[in-house]
């Protein structure tokens, strides 16, 4: 069985945001970098998960980014992925990420593709169904469970409102969602180990982002809240409905 | 030239994201023709008011291959539709459905692709569109670089706007010559609850509430004020709660007018989760809870005390106002 998971480097969730000067991108002085959570926690450890139950397999990480990715590569690697490969380019949009993975997928062929359902930094929920549609399979967004039986795997997937159980042949993407795994902490020996495995670093093709992110700002502060006595519960009732009009 | 708008349907009626839609496909740009494409079984008077807010034309999508949400089958006939309306923009909600064919309707029309839209387009200085980032710690404008464009937008981002009309319904046959690939095998709908991310009013508590025993409380205000019910990180962890009430950085981010929390102390992914709510309302028995700072109202009490009072408070709000 031989999975890819597609990882992306965020900043870790406790970060306190700050832009540049300018408002053209994150400050990143003092951020501390991770992997994607749901990257990590659900689509790798189910890879890896799946992997080991088949007895024999691969599981590849890939990656957009430059050398600065590398340590957060690492960590993925220690975690217990085989290999990783790193798309040297920076990692414009997520159309342009899907267009370099998607080319490399077509040089390399995997049995099939797990990501995140979302990165905790742009949010977008894109890339995944953009990586499918490049390369004309099947996409299953916000999978929540994931079974394989030969060709055939089972999913259910998070409809909103409810849960759809699908079934795919062959290759499909997947972007992975709560429940699907649980985080795994790399132990020394994985971290030793991940010292060694190989990264492959592999030029980009020619691809055009869809979009440009710019002007960044923080959400304006709120004033002070009010507080209500918790005897006097038609006075918050008074407040919602007649100075905050949401009731 | 057109815009075309998805349009959404759950248990064969319309959502509530395709008359936001629509409303923001009407003033994103005034006067051009607008098209709803609508796939799957919907009465036919549900179809035709949609011109009340803002579509010319119903393009509907019916049949078997409609039967289930297949995202290949839905994006692709959306795909169709654009491309026989010339479209150059694409609207649809980002939500669970929007997420999984906005990217291939993007792909297909060669569109740059604007995820969670929370304003309108500004036009005077290229394409540029409000979104948030870094999971509601901030914000940032997207501009698009492309002729076509695709935007899914954010629930409860644009005031719905309705006046009156009716649009010329026909079906839409995209003439896709493919079966589908993802096969749905069983469709389990959560019954009378209100998706999370759509809803307008929100009731959520966390690990203060001791256990899932006690999540009574929760539901009969949530109940009482129409609203969905969410929680934080360690509750649905711990399996208190299932999985997709989980609001916060890892979970989910929400954005409903009101957002009632108790016995949640505000930790900073959880925030990120739900700041862009109009209205935060924090209960908890610690005064010092970090969640108040980011509250518009606070209140110091037990969550056992306070939830039933406040329930009751309501109930006697809408029964002096029915």
């Amino acid at each position: 069985m031989n999975i890819l998971v597609c990882i992306s480097k965020v900043p870790d969730t406790t970060t306190k945001i700050r832009f540049l000067s300018d408002a053209s991108g994150l400050d990143t002085n003092g951020v501390t970098w991770i992997v994607n959570p749901s990257d990590e926690w659900y689509a790798l450890v189910r890879a890896l998960e799946l992997k080991e139950a088949a007895g024999s397999g691969k599981v590849t990480i890939i990656t957009v980014g430059g050398a600065e990715d590398d340590p957060i590569i690492r960590k993925a690697l220690a975690v217990g992925a085989d290999e990783a490969v790193r798309i040297d380019a920076p990692a414009h949009d997520a159309a342009f990420v899907a267009k370099q993975i998607a080319a490399w997928v077509k040089e390399n062929p995997v049995d099939f593709i797990l990501t995140g359902k979302e990165t905790i930094d742009y949010n977008g929920s894109v890339m995944g169904g953009m990586l499918a549609a490049h390369l004309d399979v099947p996409y299953v967004a916000l999978v929540e469970k994931l079974e394989k039986s030969g060709n055939t795997t089972h999913m259910h997937r998070d409809i909103g409102g409810g849960t759809e159980e699908v079934e795919v042949e062959g290759m499909f993407v997947a972007s992975a969602t709560k429940g699907l795994a649980e985080q795994r902490i790399p132990n020394m020996r994985g971290i030793m180990a991940a010292r060694t495995k190989p990264i492959h670093v592999t030029p980009p093709v020619d691809a055009q982002p869809g979009v440009k992110f710019k002007n960044y700002s923080l959400p304006p502060e709120k004033g002070a809240c009010k507080m209500i006595d918790p005897d006097n519960m038609d006075e918050l009732v008074r407040l919602l409905n007649q100075e905050a009009k949401v009731l | 030239m057109a815009t075309i708008v998805f349009v959404d349907s759950f248990k064969g009626h319309i959502k509530k994201s395709a008359f936001e839609s629509l409303t923001y496909a009407k003033k994103a740009q005034p006067g051009q023709e607008i098209i709803a494409l609508v796939a799957g079984d919907v009465p036919q008077e549900e179809l035709e008011a949609l011109g009340q807010y803002g579509a010319s034309k119903v393009w509907h999508a019916h049949g078997p291959a409609y039967q289930d949400f297949d995202s290949e089958i839905q994006g692709k006939t959306l795909a169709k539709a654009a491309e026989k309306a010339n479209a150059n923009l694409v609207v649809l909600p980002f939500d669970h459905t929007g997420k999984s064919i906005a990217p291939i309707v993007a792909v297909a029309m060669n569109a740059g692709l604007v995820s969670g839209a929370t304003s309108l387009p500004d036009t005077s200085n290229g394409f540029t569109v409000k979104v948030n980032v870094f999971s509601g710690k901030a914000l940032a404008e997207v501009e698009v670089l492309t002729e076509s464009k695709v935007i899914t937008v954010n629930p409860n981002s644009i005031p719905v706007e309705k006046e009156e009309g009716a649009a010329q319904v026909e079906t839409f046959d995209p003439g896709l010559n493919i079966s589908p690939r993802v096969r749905v095998k069983a469709v389990h709908k959560n019954t009378d609850e209100i998706p999370l991310p759509e809803a307008e009013r929100v009731v959520s508590a966390g690990r203060g509430l001791k256990g899932p025993e006690n999540w009574g409380i929760v539901e009969d205000l949530a109940k009482t004020l129409d609203a969905a019910t969410a929680c934080s990180r360690p509750v649905s962890d711990i399996g208190w709660r299932p999985h997709h009430e989980h609001v916060g950085q890892t979970g989910i981010t929400i954005r409903p007018n009101l957002y009632i929390a108790a016995g949640i102390s505000g930790a900073i992914q959880h925030l990120a989760g739900v700041n862009g709510s109009k209205t935060i309302v924090v209960i908890n028995t610690d005064p010092e809870a970090p969640f108040f700072k980011a509250a518009d109202y606070g209140v110091v009490g037990d969550a056992f005390e306070v939830l039933p009072k406040l329930n009751e408070a309501v109930r006697k709000f809408k029964e002096a106002s029915a």
